[in-house]
């Protein structure tokens, strides 16, 4: 579905190469959930970038079902850390979930529909009419989130959703985006640098090491597809299968340190 | 309660200010100088007769072309220099020489193109309230916030709604900042054109007061023209206060923690 082959990109300027990422090859299955870990700076939002076809990658293809990437490709939508940046301020939340959906030229019936069923979703079913800087920062990406479900995309990017809310709110979110997940049938790619949250979320986890960046690991996450916040993270495999990818992070960091 | 004390707030010192002229002014027989009463007498007669409909409405209306053809040209001018980083480095150079020419002097190279008719009069607004408008422009559309570009980008959001939605909002802030100063620039700028060959206008009023020794009259324009001047600041204030809710809001929320 999404596969990413010989990826690299490197940072030219002021007389200074810095390879942000080295060799990158892996597929990500239709409809399935992969989370990509890795040490900070280690280029993630980068690879996520290049994938999302905004920026052109130095060497190396990303495509999506087949289809070589080169731009933003169709049917796909980016759900930023920064929910601050990524709403229109000026627009209440209503219009800023409607907007992808009159750029695309959905009719306006079918728009409404989609708009109050993507709120719904999230919870925010009474928030219609706020403007986003109304909102708290976890209901703002949450809005985020609607706008990218009511896109109906085949293959949802998220890039570190969930770093700058409360470990409250981000416990919601996770299981939120979850049953987003299993009720859409979306390809999801999950970029994040907390290990927990990524065995937690995800069917695999890719381990990236540290820059110039390449896969470290590849690790199917085999717990059971309903999961809880509480019996989940006390699961015996749970905790194993942390302890796998933490390992795997650690060896990257020094390997990165030492080379 | 707050409304009522804003309200003393902003008229308290006017008032005062007014008393003192009012007082200061009572009895004197200083031919330039003329009571404060005098000029309050004679100020319904002067403006509202025929000067009104002669006078004060066509400097209005000169004003309001002159200043809204500067909104119109200013934003579009600015909107494609801004979102151009060639266009921009070629033209900036040439409008930063362009702005620091005083639009005053403008004015006899004007009457040579276009006349002394309300052509000339609606160029030399234009000349100056164009630029405040153009320059805030480009510094707004520049600042265009790279996450909110990127998320037009892949919910493929383009053409006019990007257009306007992302870049014209965006900028909106920077844009209203340009046109309050254009409309002190503007209103200036509608009594200067009107000094030169003119034969109708406030300004031209004003200068023919002064010539014919009519000094109250003189004043009661001067007065006028202040008015005025307050009350488009008034009306730009409320139109700002709907354009702009959401920045205003939005300021606020983040400065609370």
């Amino acid at each position: 579905m999404l596969a990413v082959n010989g990826l690299s990109k490197v940072y030219t300027g002021r007389g200074r190469r810095v390879e942000a990422i080295g060799d990158l090859t892996f597929t990500v299955e239709g409809g399935s959930f992969v989370c990509v870990v890795g040490p900070s700076g280690c280029g993630k939002t980068t690879l996520l970038r290049c994938c999302a076809g905004l920026l052109p990658p130095t060497s190396g293809t990303v495509a999506l079902s087949g289809a070589p990437v080169t731009g933003p490709p169709d049917g796909l939508a980016v759900v930023f850390q920064e929910y601050g940046r990524s709403l229109f301020p000026w627009l209440r939340v209503a219009d800023n979930v409607d907007l992808p959906l009159r750029a695309a030229g959905v009719a306006r019936a079918e728009r409404r529909d989609l708009v109050t069923e993507a709120l719904d979703a999230v919870g925010l079913g009474d928030a219609h009419q706020a403007y986003p800087w109304q909102l708290s920062g976890g209901m703002q990406q949450r809005v985020a989130i609607a706008r990218a479900i009511a896109y109906q995309p085949r293959v949802l990017l998220m890039d570190e959703p969930f770093a700058a809310v409360d470990a409250q709110t981000r416990a919601d979110l996770e299981d939120l985006i979850r049953s987003v997940w299993q009720r859409l049938g979306v390809t999801l790619v999950f970029v994040t640098h907390d290990i927990d949250e990524a065995v937690y979320l995800s069917q695999r986890v890719i381990m990236l090491t540290a820059s110039p960046t390449r896969v470290a690991d590849d690790l199917v996450i085999d717990l059971p597809a309903e999961r809880d916040q509480l019996t989940t993270r006390s699961d015996p495999r749970f905790t194993e299968l942390r302890g796998l990818v933490y390992a795997q992070i650690q060896k990257a960091k020094l390997e990165g340190r030492t080379r | 309660m707050t409304v009522l004390r804003r309200v003393v707030l902003a008229l308290g010192l006017p008032v005062v200010l007014v008393a003192a002229w009012w007082f200061a002014s009572a009895g004197s027989t200083d031919f330039y100088f003329p009571p404060l009463a005098t000029i309050v007498e004679v100020f319904p007669e002067t403006w509202f007769g025929s000067r009104l409909t002669d006078d004060v409405l066509p400097s209005l209306a000169r004003l309001g072309i002159g200043y809204a053809a500067a909104l119109l040209l200013g934003v579009a001018l600015g909107i494609v220099i801004g979102s151009n980083r060639w266009v921009r480095a070629t033209t900036e150079p040439l409008l930063e020489f362009l702005r620091a020419i005083p639009p005053p002097v403008l004015v006899p190279i004007l009457i040579l193109v276009a006349g002394i008719g309300d052509t000339m009069k609606v160029l030399v607004i234009v000349s100056g309230c164009l630029w405040p408008v153009l320059l805030n422009t480009v510094e707004g559309v520049r600042s265009v916030d790279d996450v909110l570009a990127d998320t037009c980008r892949t919910y493929r959001i383009r053409g006019r709604l990007r257009w306007w939605h992302l870049v014209v909002r965006s900028a909106s802030p920077q844009i209203v900042t340009g046109a309050r100063q254009a409309l002190s620039v503007g209103i200036i700028l509608m009594v200067i054109s009107e000094m030169f060959a003119a034969n109708s206008g406030l300004g031209y009023s004003v200068i023919q007061f002064k010539d014919g020794f009519q000094i109250p009259q003189m004043w009661s324009g001067v007065i006028l023209l202040g008015l005025l001047g307050v009350l488009l600041s008034v009306l730009f204030r409320l139109v700002e206060h709907r354009v702009l809710s959401w920045y205003h809001g939005s300021r606020t929320a983040s400065e609370e923690p």
